[in-house]
């Protein structure tokens, strides 16, 4: 039996009727087309698939897309506006916080979590703030330059 | 977006740490990975996988299976055998005795680890298929596992494959220099048993395949999670009987690999097998849990090792026997780690006049050992540094200082050691004076010694490599059983606007070459590295190549790069030549810029050449239109790079656990084009080795099931655990290598492993604990103390 949904994806409306055991992110990545959005994990340890769910990162893949329903939701191909890159994504750029950047879309966002709870972390918070979040390219230490970087430039968005 | 803004090129552009030129596409979400692809009509396969490490398989009933919704179809090793040939091995050493056994897709008759391929469900959608799955029955009838390479060995072991008695896969043996007079003229020998355990790639992409045949017309398209999509082809080629031409194979975005994206794989031979079975296109991803039981692992040594040496601390010899896991069959490249890459580098940065070295390949009922990141050097730097540490203790003399007395002097064109190699240039007194002074060593010493007296232990280590990479000379390739070459190719094409395509048969798949080959081609030539794209992972359009690993990219492809920007310049001086009607002999080049000699302003740039080779309308007699050159590099020699990382720990005797305090790492590997990319491959590769010595281990039960099946249970680096790395470099070029550079995909994980573990085995001296068994969890150091305060 499916059960109708609508959430709003990165400001637009979507609807679609769904089994219920369907998680968040299977539903953007194979109902909606949006593949920004990466499964890395069956575990929920490793982070790949956060996403903003009414403004506070998630992990994508502990949410049934029916708990989502009349929510609002915005993954990495939301996060740029009109072109332009969030503070947050031009900080990894500029301070090289990525490699294979599967990781990345999911780092992001908790990074964005963390500036929203703490905008001037110190080195140490970030670390603790990212530590839900798996990289196996970077080392993190890039990724925590980054983080103070986009937290210096005024924040996250 | 800036994305698109063209900036003029620095002048040098080489050296300089831009940022990359493909993170825009990664970092908005629109990069595609072989998972995100999705084709009309397309079907999924899921994969039925053993749940025991060694079994009989007596009868598989797949009619339930095969009435469930949605399935389009259910397949098991009695449909793929002889429609599929086995999985072949792709390093064949010689002199060794090889014992091969057939790795089928899918499983027949007997199952040799948890995680072999058994059956597979097609259904329209990925949960239909994955339901589908569990209504397949098969009939087991168990046999005993046996997880240790060791007592593989050993005579009554369980026994895996007819081919191979005693499951001993080869013998291989390295031996250099009279090792016998060696030990017998020894004042010291200090001995260790080592197990490098075994360890899980976890690259954060699992595998995957998509596949897409055409019955009219015979062609099979491959999107792939591969380092190395020409080998693909080339193996796939052989295993499915699909003709070379007729085969495409596509590396997207790929994301990370670490070696396990090296081999090919039950799950990609398995896809293709339905897609040509069913004439749809057929999409398989792993999941992590599968990823972690059926894609490959990393080391699994276990290493018996005696050093002999002099009073005062010269080494005169190096003994080993290794029992090396290969899991349940041999992967792609799995014989040549432990004995190619981990034997001839048993040497290091010192002079050691006698090496022997025995390598038993073990078969074992485990999932299949590969190459891992690093890929036998680690395991040799971490048994040479091990020793030489104990050599250290047992002399009473400082770790550094027994170093420094063995160190190969600085040489820029070649030195031989007694495994047979010849490095190509090195100056290791360099890298460890560098790597002393950051980290202040003769200080530390002193705080230590403060330290202990409040009752606090704090440890220094030291862990200094030679690595072997930018593989290599193909003829040596050959003549050490590698089933293929291992030159690289570049091929440069100038479009009439002067904006260039680079085309590549390398493979990135993280390492930032869309960037760094970009710089090369623009420092060369004078063009703005953003109008250099380069296009790579596609065997349609990109030249044949052999791979993105053992840090051989940028140091054999690279230098194809050079060779063919090189060949692009002396046709542009000819053509100005021409245009400007000056002799050849008189034209230079600086700065985008060929003009006459003396007269600067009589000149060309690049782009007016690049216009007037394409258009054509005035070439010299003789001259072929168009601004393109090809190259195919086979390098004279290895490149060798090299440094020395220091570690500093503290440990808690109360609860055992050990904290990272600071980390310097200095590794020179050779010139560098990208600095920043430098830096990142360094931290990655540091904090890998780091997993290995504190935290990583695959563990199996004596029954051969995984016990650290998920990232639940698998422990690797967080961030909140690891202390910022400190990294700097010497710069050695490499003497034989066109644009002097190395390679540093890997320095990181060999030096790090040693140095951390040297650390915690330095801040435990109070308590005479000599050697734990890695990963150096809280329970193991404690329980070390623990044992050493009752000694």
């Amino acid at each position: 039996m499916k059960v109708p949904i609508t959430i709003s994806i990165n400001g637009r409306a979507r609807s679609a009727e769904v089994e219920p055991r369907l998680l968040l992110v299977q539903f953007l990545r194979d109902v909606l087309g949006l593949t920004g959005t990466k499964i890395g994990c069956d575990t929920s340890q490793c982070g790949a698939c956060m996403v903003l769910l009414d403004g506070i990162a998630v992990k994508s893949c502990t949410c049934l897309a029916v708990q989502a329903d009349g929510c609002a939701v915005t993954t990495i191909e939301g996060l740029a506006s009109n072109g332009q890159l969030s503070a947050l994504q031009e900080a990894f750029w500029e301070k090289h916080g990525l490699q294979c950047g599967f990781c990345t879309p999911g780092m992001i966002f908790a990074a964005y979590e963390l500036l929203r709870t703490n905008p001037n972390p110190s080195p140490e918070q970030i670390r603790h703030g990212l530590e839900g979040n798996m990289c196996r390219c970077t080392g993190y230490q890039n990724i925590v330059r980054a983080v103070q970087a986009a937290a210096a430039a005024g924040g996250r968005a | 977006m800036s994305v698109a803004a063209t900036a003029p090129a620095p002048a040098r552009v080489f050296g300089s740490g831009i940022r990359r030129r493909e993170d825009p596409r990664l970092l908005t979400g629109t990069a595609l990975y072989t998972a995100d692809f999705t084709l009309p009509g397309q079907a999924y396969a899921a994969i039925l996988r053993s749940p025991h490490a060694h079994a009989r398989i007596r009868t598989i009933d797949t009619a339930r299976a095969k009435a469930a919704p949605g399935v389009v179809a259910v397949f098991t090793g009695a449909d793929s055998d002889g429609v599929l040939k086995p999985i072949p091995c792709a390093w064949l050493i010689p002199n060794s005795n090889l014992k091969t056994a057939p790795y089928r897709p899918m499983a027949t008759d007997t199952v040799r680890f948890v995680g072999d391929a058994v059956a597979v469900v097609v259904a329209d959608s990925d949960h239909q298929a994955y339901d589908a799955l569990e209504l397949i029955d098969v009939d087991y009838a168990p046999l005993p596992a046996v997880v240790d390479p060791q007592k593989a060995a050993e005579a009554g072991a369980p026994h895996l494959h007819e081919e191979a008695p005693g499951n001993i896969a080869f013998h291989w043996t390295v031996a250099g220099g009279d090792i016998d007079a060696a030990f017998t003229s020894a004042d010291v020998v200090v001995r260790d048993r080592i197990v490098q355990q075994r360890l899980i790639p976890t690259a954060m992409e699992p595998r995957g395949a998509l596949a897409q045949y055409v019955p009219a017309t015979g062609e099979l398209t491959l999107w792939n999670t591969t380092q190395n999509p020409h080998i693909v082809r080339f193996i796939m080629s052989v295993v499915t009987g699909v003709p070379e031409d007729r085969l495409r194979v596509i590396a997207p975005e790929v994301g990370g690999g670490f070696g396990s994206k090296i081999p090919q794989i039950q799950g990609d031979f398995i896809t293709v097998f339905c897609a040509m079975q069913l004439g749809r296109p057929v999409k398989w991803v792993e999941t992590r849990s599968e990823n972690y039981v059926s894609t490959t692992h990393g080391r699994d040594h276990v290493q018996e090792v005696e050093l002999a040496a002099t009073t005062d601390g010269r080494i005169l010899g190096v003994r080993a026997t290794v029992w090396a896991g290969m899991g349940g069959y041999l992967s792609t490249a799995a014989p040549g780690i432990p004995t190619i890459l981990h034997g001839l580098m048993l040497s290091g940065p010192y002079q050691i006049p006698a090496i022997k070295e025995d390598v038993y390949g073990v078969y074992t009922t485990t999932t299949p050992v590969e190459a891992y990141r690093g890929a036998g050097r680690p395991e040799a730097t971490y048994m040479l540094e091990r020793l030489v540490d104990l050599l250290a203790d047992e002399i009473k003399a400082d770790p550094v200082e027994v170093r420094r007395r063995n160190l190969i002097p600085p040489f820029e064109n070649g030195h031989a050691v007694a495994t047979g190699l010849t490095y190509d240039s090195g100056d290791y007194q360099g890298a460890l004076d560098t790597a002393l002074a950051q980290i202040g060593y003769d200080n530390l010493r002193t705080e230590q010694a403060a330290a202990r007296a409040k009752g606090r232990y704090i440890g220094i280590g030291v862990s200094m490599y030679v690595e072997i990479c930018g593989l290599g000379p193909s003829q040596v390739a050959g003549a050490v059983g590698f089933q293929g070459g291992l030159w690289e190719s570049a091929i440069v094409r100038f479009h009439p606007s002067g904006k260039v395509h680079v085309f590549v048969g390398i493979s990135p798949h993280g390492q930032g070459e869309e960037t760094t080959f970009a710089q090369v081609v623009a420092d060369e030539l004078g063009v703005a590295v953003t109008d250099v794209k380069v296009v790579h992972g596609d065997t349609e359009n990109t030249p044949m190549g052999w791979g993105t690993y053992g840090s051989r990219a940028t140091a054999v492809g690279g230098a194809a790069l050079a060779i063919a920007t090189r060949k692009i310049k002396e046709k542009a001086r000819l053509l100005t030549s021409h245009l400007l009607e000056a002799a050849v002999e008189d034209i230079d080049y600086a700065d985008g810029k060929f003009f006459v000699r003396g007269s600067p302003d009589k000149a060309k740039t690049i782009q007016d050449i690049a216009l007037m080779a394409n258009v054509a309308w005035n070439l010299p007699q003789g001259m072929e239109a168009g601004l393109e050159a090809s190259s195919f590099y086979d390098p004279p020699n290895f490149t060798y790079p090299f440094g020395t990382h220091i570690a500093v720990v503290e440990v808690d005797p109360e609860t055992g656990h050990v904290e990272l305090k600071r980390y310097v790492a200095v590794d020179d590997c050779g010139r560098q084009i990208n600095p920043t990319i430098v830096e990142g491959q360094v931290h990655g590769g540091v904090v890998q080795g780091i997993g290995q010595a504190l935290w990583e281990q695959a563990v199996y039960d004596q029954n051969g099931q995984l016990l650290t099946g998920s990232l639940i249970d698998y422990a690797i680096p967080r961030a909140d655990l690891l202390p910022d790395i400190d990294v700097r470099s010497t710069v050695t070029p490499s003497p034989h290598h066109p644009l002097g550079v190395k390679g540093i995909g890997e320095a990181g994980t060999i030096a790090s492993t040693a140095a951390v573990y040297n650390a915690v085995i330095d801040a435990l001296e109070p308590f005479t604990v000599r050697s734990i068994q890695m990963p150096l969890t809280p329970e193991r150091v404690w329980r070390a103390i623990t044992a050493g305060k009752g000694a």
